[in-house]
């Protein structure tokens, strides 16, 4: 499945990094480099806290890239690095091939004003500021002049559909609409990679699952990559191409969210995917059976007859397809050649999720 | 064992090193003398040299232009106060005083303040040399200013810079500490410079402690203007002293109420216009 990667596809590159907090903190930098310690033995030996503890992914172009923990686990401590609002202790973090610990002030600023945009779970917005002006902050401060920055702005804030809203200010505004206008702030710069923030935390279930739908579609409309901080699987199932569960400051996998869902790194990832719906997630190439088993156990059964899909069509797919089909199974169709066969059997198998299928995945 | 020998007295070291100074660095105390006079003359005199009613006139103009109506009233109320009370050219005096004191007061405070709020040492350690300057009493600090400076306005007025600066370096710390931290973050995350940060972020946030801090200078120096009058700094503090020594009651009440009407019209007149400014910016 995994295809090759080119370099230049990798937008962001996050390799072994470390960020511990604490007065003897360098001391404990140096024991982690040198011996190796585990953060149990940082927390003993050396009274500092490990925010984050050997992280390592990749932001590919176009990608939205979710980081999925809950609070405490060092996730918003993981994207304040990739912008150095946080300098790492250890470790190496490459945007676009330039590595951003060795960027100067003035070349940092650039990078955060052009190539890495930011939102937050508390919006930030300046209250005594307006909508537009709010909008049109981050490039005010680069010195583009009113006329030019009132328009992108005002271009951005229709993407995100506040056209109207532009005199206003912050306090008139809903928490959604809020959260809006920081995207569009973002939006305006007009960005490569957008960081957010646990951006629709703080907002009720049904606004937050619109922001998230509009949220993915603008963002793949607009060809932006993303790094997704959310404590809420279900938002990082919605909205992430790929996900990394974070644990303790560690990230614990990374995969797409059928892998997580069917395949578990541990117990931890595998008790918060139970609750999960497995019907979109899990596709038919993980439940299927090779051909040649299926003949061995259904001699009568002739697979050129039976109903076709891909690999990709899922459980809620396939259970409509098994429906309207008068045998109990659907071929898998994969550049013209029959490569399975998903059975009833195995659909109930795919829906329930089954403990020997993690382990055989691990 | 003497008990004669504990006894503490900082004037003892404190004279002293006055003197020294004062011997020593005389000609800088002149040159700051001479500048603190000249800019004070200078006020006065463009304050002094129309006829009264001109200056109300254009006072309220521009309260009404740059402000509001309501700043513009107030200015005409206690102008004209002034006015009818036969005190006008003392009011002059005292408002050329003290604006001058509170602007130096403010040009010092505000940047330690902003200094402190950033560095929590420098915090600590300007809190214990605030706390002396607020409770020692403020006749005191007239003591090494005449030392210094001899009598007159000078002495009058570098006291009263002196009394004006702790209550704006606290409340400026204060403001710089609240400034939510956020709001700091995103400056810096959308690639703001630190002036940027400053001046589009951090004050606008600031402001509403801040114009308390202003405030509190204001009326502080006023107070202090007012003892300024026993070291000759002239103003509504002389007709107050005057009143005093004279035990006239009538003039010691109309010095009063006009010290007041000043203190009135510089607090709504400096809020109004930083408000103001907010509104502009925002």
């Amino acid at each position: 499945m995994e295809k090759k990667i080119n370099d230049n596809d990798v937008l962001l590159d996050c390799r072994n990094v470390w960020k511990i907090f604490g007065a003897r903190a360098p001391a404990a930098v140096k024991a982690v480099s040198e011996r190796g310690l585990s953060k149990k033995q940082v927390l003993q030996d050396f009274d500092c806290v490990v925010g984050v503890a050997d992280a390592s992914l990749q932001l590919r172009r176009g990608e939205i890239f979710c980081v999925m923990g809950l609070s405490g686990s060092g996730k918003s401590t993981l994207v304040r690095l990739f912008n150095r609002l946080i300098e790492p202790s250890l470790g190496t973090i490459t945007v676009k091939g330039r590595e951003i610990s060795a960027l100067k002030p003035a070349e940092l600023r650039e990078m955060r004003a052009n190539t890495i945009g930011m939102v937050f779970q508390s919006v930030a917005l300046l209250p005594y500021r307006t909508v537009l002006e709010n909008a049109a902050f981050g490039l005010e401060v680069r010195g583009i002049a009113r006329e030019q920055r009132n328009e992108i702005a005002l271009a951005a804030l229709g993407k995100v559909g506040l056209s109207d809203w532009t005199a206003r200010y912050p306090s008139e505004l809903s928490g959604g609409m809020q959260q809006r206008v920081g995207l569009a702030r973002a939006l305006a710069a007009d960005p490569e990679i957008i960081l957010m923030d646990e951006p629709f935390s703080a907002l009720d279930p049904l606004i937050r699952r619109q922001l998230q739908d509009e949220f993915r579609q603008l963002t793949k409309s607009l060809g932006k990559s993303s790094v997704f901080i959310t404590h809420d699987l279900d938002e990082a199932i919605r909205i992430g191409d790929r996900i990394a569960i974070m644990k303790d400051g560690v990230i614990v996998q990374v995969g797409t969210a059928e892998e997580i869902v069917t395949r578990p790194a541990d117990d931890y990832v595998a008790d918060f995917v139970a609750g999960i719906s497995r019907i979109h997630l899990v596709k038919a190439h993980s439940v299927m059976k090779p051909v040649a088993e299926f003949r061995a156990a259904h001699p009568n059964c002739d697979v050129d007859a039976l109903l076709r899909t891909t690999p990709d069509a899922d459980i809620g797919e396939l259970i409509d397809l098994t429906m309207q089909s008068d045998r109990d199974a659907v071929a898998v169709v994969h550049d013209g050649k029959v490569v399975g066969v998903v059975t009833a059997r195995g659909l109930l198998r795919g829906v329930a999720g089954s403990p020997a299928e993690a382990r055989a995945a691990a | 064992m003497n008990f004669e020998l504990l006894l503490f007295s900082p004037g003892a070291y404190l004279a002293p090193a006055v003197d020294w100074l004062n011997a020593n660095f005389h000609p800088f105390f002149d040159a700051v003398s001479k500048a603190v006079e000249s800019v004070l003359v200078a006020f006065e005199s463009a304050l002094l040299y129309p006829p009264a009613y001109v200056v109300i006139t254009v006072a309220v103009l521009a309260a009404a232009y740059f402000t509001t109506v309501r700043v513009a009233l107030v200015v005409l109320v206690s102008l004209g106060f002034c006015l009818l009370a036969g005190l006008w050219t003392a009011c002059m005096q005292t408002v050329a005083l003290v604006v001058v004191a509170v602007f130096v007061s403010v040009l010092i405070a505000f940047p330690l303040g902003v200094l402190a709020s950033r560095h929590k040492r420098l915090e600590a350690g300007l809190r214990p040399i605030l706390d002396v300057m607020q409770t020692v009493p403020p006749w005191v600090y007239l003591i090494p200013a005449v030392m210094v400076f001899s009598l007159g306005r000078v002495p009058a007025t570098i006291a009263t810079i002196v009394y004006g600066i702790p209550p704006m370096l606290r409340l400026t710390t204060l403001a710089f500490n609240q400034v939510p931290k956020p709001l700091v973050e995103m400056g810096q995350a959308i690639g703001a410079p630190t002036r940027s940060i400053l001046f589009k972020i951090e004050i606008p946030s600031a402001m509403p402690t801040l114009i308390v801090g202003l405030n509190q200078c204001i009326l502080l120096s006023l107070a202090m203007v007012v003892l300024a009058g026993l070291v000759g700094g002239g103003g509504l503090g002389a007709e107050v002293t005057r009143g005093l020594t004279r035990m006239e009651m009538g003039l010691g009440l109309r010095a009063g109420l006009s010290i007041v009407a000043v203190a009135i019209l510089l607090d709504r007149v400096s809020k109004g216009a930083l408000q103001s400014r907010r509104r502009r910016l925002g």
